[in-house]
């Protein structure tokens, strides 16, 4: 769809980067030591730190991504929610303390403690690198996905804009800078969110959520032998026909005017229901309901078409309460709306046809992750696999977990996690809310879930979408900069002065972090420019995955295995992070969604490896450790 | 090798303690997690029973599982607290 960018938001956008940037300049003159540029000195507040942990760890999956998957597909995509909050017991119960103790700027260092491993080095720095770029690409990619329509720039200039001020934060004042810009964007963000929320609350569901709020139109049709034959409003000319499992599309030709309609039956008679398209054509162009994108035809959709309360039938609700809006909405039915991929002629058309749906199925598990109807083995293995990634994930993430060393002491790590966890599953909860008000209220636009949230403030007026687009841009900024703060430490640290053993002063240890991050923030922006329109919550779902299978059975085996040896480690990770990949790589959603071939042909099918990739992790640390335990003595 | 913590802080008494309340702890909300996912893909059916003010299972069970980590949490380090002003006087 097409967006208009407003000036208010603008303004909000450049004083908000402003004040990054000044953040960034002030602490530079202070982080000249490497101790500084890498841990922030080891002197940050555990509060501060918490706070700090929820604006590294909500990142654009976490803000865009969830919401938009709540969005479009209801509780399922409140699942991340959990097992991203889920994930932060680990952390907090096994690896908080024990890694203050034991590392000093990376998490390479802590797993390399005791032994002095040049294996452990030189695989710990590459699953971190993996890890952390695996992790960018998302928020690149929702970095401009936001940028179109808060400043009304194309996709790239977004992500490129982002780069640059990321690589300007980190270059300057490493984790320091970056602290900071994370706690104050992890405190607005949860204010706001909660500011969004009480608006949808206040909202209620509504049949018509808005004035101009376009009604779907319906045509009679004449149907024989199984294709539509005519269309009752004779203005209407039928211009082709195509059939699939997901139903029968018309495509018919009014004015000029090509548009596509979902086939069914209304009393027993045959209807064409209304329909969005996209269709791409062979030159590359794209027509939004068969015109130019500047037409505006490419409705924002999602209402409810059935609105029961206290077992009667309404037309609106007023306001309503956390519990009643859950309620209400799970007594209702909701327009959402289904995809088909149609080839015509030598045109791809996406049809967006309405898909009424109860609210019984949309709050509980099963629209997107198949557990229940049309569920088999392998997708009851999919969600399993994915819930065991989130939950193993989030303790392995190396820019989570280089957190912990910018606090003095094991408890401050401890009590800057508790905070962490209190403020991101009280945001975790919000989540529900903005994507279910999200799916509603009119304002989603299908060819991107990512935008669910931000749309969604913009129904409350402009300045909320201003601000809350604002946050969201700082959200990328916040969670972008943690990573590239990872990543030059696995490089300049862990490769560099580490594994090759390249003798640098201090200064020239931090001039080593500053370069790196400039190099990976330019990988970055390439990757973020070329994995435009995937789900941003997808990516850092198999993110997770890679985490959880390389990183997570080292530290626990570490920590807890004392026959553990330094091969076993460097072992499992590549196991670990080698499976991870190459069952991301051959999987179904890889295959449909990456490579544009069918998702049957994928040779492995599963799309979360994580059930079988973190065991494999774990085994071959055991057998390799004990293989080695003569040379480990 | 560069190692070793960047900041310095006394020794712990009560690191074994803490590890293994935080062991027990982490198997306790496992089991509870790995509850809701079984659920989920023995009887997904449950999720929709309701349960309370209106909520059905998968509300009740997704919102017990955040809010079961933040208390868990505030216990735990009630407790840590404890066990470090005992024995690191």
């Amino acid at each position: 769809m097409i967006y208009a960018a407003s000036p208010f938001a603008i303004g909000l956008f450049i004083a908000f980067v402003l004040s990054v940037l000044g953040i960034s300049s002030y602490f530079a003159k202070k982080t000249q030591s490497s101790k500084g540029y890498y841990a922030a000195g080891g002197t940050i507040h555990w509060g501060v730190n918490g706070i700090a942990f929820a604006g590294d760890y909500l990142s654009a999956a976490s803000f865009l991504g969830i919401c938009g998957m709540i969005a479009f597909d209801g509780y399922d995509g409140f699942l991340y929610s959990i097992g991203y909050l889920a994930g932060w017991v680990v952390a907090l119960f096994v690896v908080a303390e024990p890694l203050k103790r034991f590392g000093k700027y990376t998490f390479t260092d802590a797993l390399d403690y005791k032994f002095g491993s040049k294996g452990i080095q030189l695989t710990a720095a590459i699953s971190t690198l993996v890890v952390s770029l695996c992790y960018l690409v998302p928020q690149m990619v929702g970095a401009g996905d936001l940028v179109t329509p808060l400043l009304g720039f194309p996709h790239y200039v977004g992500v490129i804009m982002v780069g640059a001020i990321v690589i300007f934060i980190v270059a300057t004042a490493g984790m320091t800078s970056t602290t900071y810009v994370q706690f104050i964007k992890g405190g607005l963000l949860i204010v706001f969110s909660t500011i969004l929320t009480i608006c949808v609350f206040n909202n209620g569901i509504s049949k018509k959520p808005s004035e101009n709020y376009h009604e779907f139109k319906a045509l009679k049709a004449v149907a024989a032998g199984g294709a539509i034959t005519a269309v009752e409003d004779t203005s209407y000319k039928i211009a082709g026909e195509f059939k699939d499992k997901k139903g029968q599309f018309v495509k018919l030709e009014k004015d000029g005017i090509n548009s596509w309609w979902k086939a069914g039956e209304k009393n027993g008679a045959p209807v064409l229901e209304e329909a969005l398209s996209l269709t791409t054509r062979a030159d590359g162009t794209k027509l939004y309901n068969g015109e130019p994108k500047e037409a505006r035809k490419f409705f924002q959709v999602g209402s409810a078409s059935k609105i029961i309360v206290d077992g009667q039938e309404v037309d609106k609700t007023g306001g309503l309460g956390p519990f009643q809006f859950l309620e209400t909405l799970e007594s209702s039915e909701i327009v959402r709306f289904g995809k088909a991929a149609i080839s015509d002629g030598k045109d791809k058309v996406s049809v967006f046809y309405q898909n009424p749906t109860s609210g019984k199925d949309i709050m509980r598990p099963g629209l997107k992750f198949k557990v229940d109807k049309g569920s088999d083995f392998m997708s009851k293995l999919n969600f399993v696999s994915l819930m065991i990634a989130l939950f193993f994930g989030t303790s392995a993430l190396p820019h989570i977990l280089i957190r912990y060393y910018t606090v003095p002491s094991p408890k401050d790590a401890r009590k800057s996690t508790i905070v962490a966890i209190g403020s991101i599953g009280f945001f975790y909860i919000l989540t529900l809310f903005m994507g279910l008000g999200a799916m509603v209220s009119g304002v989603i636009d299908l060819e991107s879930s990512n935008m669910s949230a931000p749309l969604l403030a913009k129904y409350f007026g402009t300045a909320l979408f201003a601000i809350i687009s604002a946050i969201a841009f700082a959200t990328v900024l916040g969670t972008v900069s943690g990573l590239i703060v990872a990543a030059s430490g696995a490089v300049a640290h862990d490769l560099m002065s580490n594994f090759l053993g390249i003798e640098m002063t201090d200064q020239g240890q931090v001039k080593a972090g500053k370069i790196s991050a400039v190099v990976v923030g330019c990988i970055a922006i390439l990757l973020g420019i070329l994995c435009k329109g995937m789900n941003v919550s997808f990516l850092v779902g198999l993110a997770f995955a890679v985490a959880a299978s390389a990183n997570l059975p080292a530290i626990i085996m570490l920590l807890f295995w004392k026959k553990t040896t330094s091969k076993g480690i460097a072992a499992s990770i590549v196991v670990g992070m080698v499976s991870a990949l190459g069952m991301i790589l051959l999987s179904p959603s890889t295959y449909a969604d990456i490579y544009g071939l069918p998702a049957t042909q994928a040779p492995i099918p599963l799309d979360n490896p994580g059930i079988i990739s973190i065991p494999l992790s774990f085994i071959t640390l055991v057998v390799i450790s004990l293989v080695t335990q003569k040379q480990a003595k | 090798m560069a190692h070793g913590p960047t900041t310095q802080w006394g020794e712990d008494k009560a690191s074994e303690y803490k590890s293994k309340l935080g062991v027990y702890l982490f198997i306790f909300y496992t089991l509870v997690y790995a509850g809701f996912i079984i659920i989920n893909v023995v009887s997904p059916k449950l999720m929709g029973v309701k349960v309370i003010a209106g909520l059905n299972l998968a509300g009740v069970y997704g919102f017990g599982l955040i809010l079961l980590a933040i208390v868990m949490g505030l216990i735990y380090n009630y407790l840590c607290s404890q066990k470090e002003y005992a024995v690191n006087k």
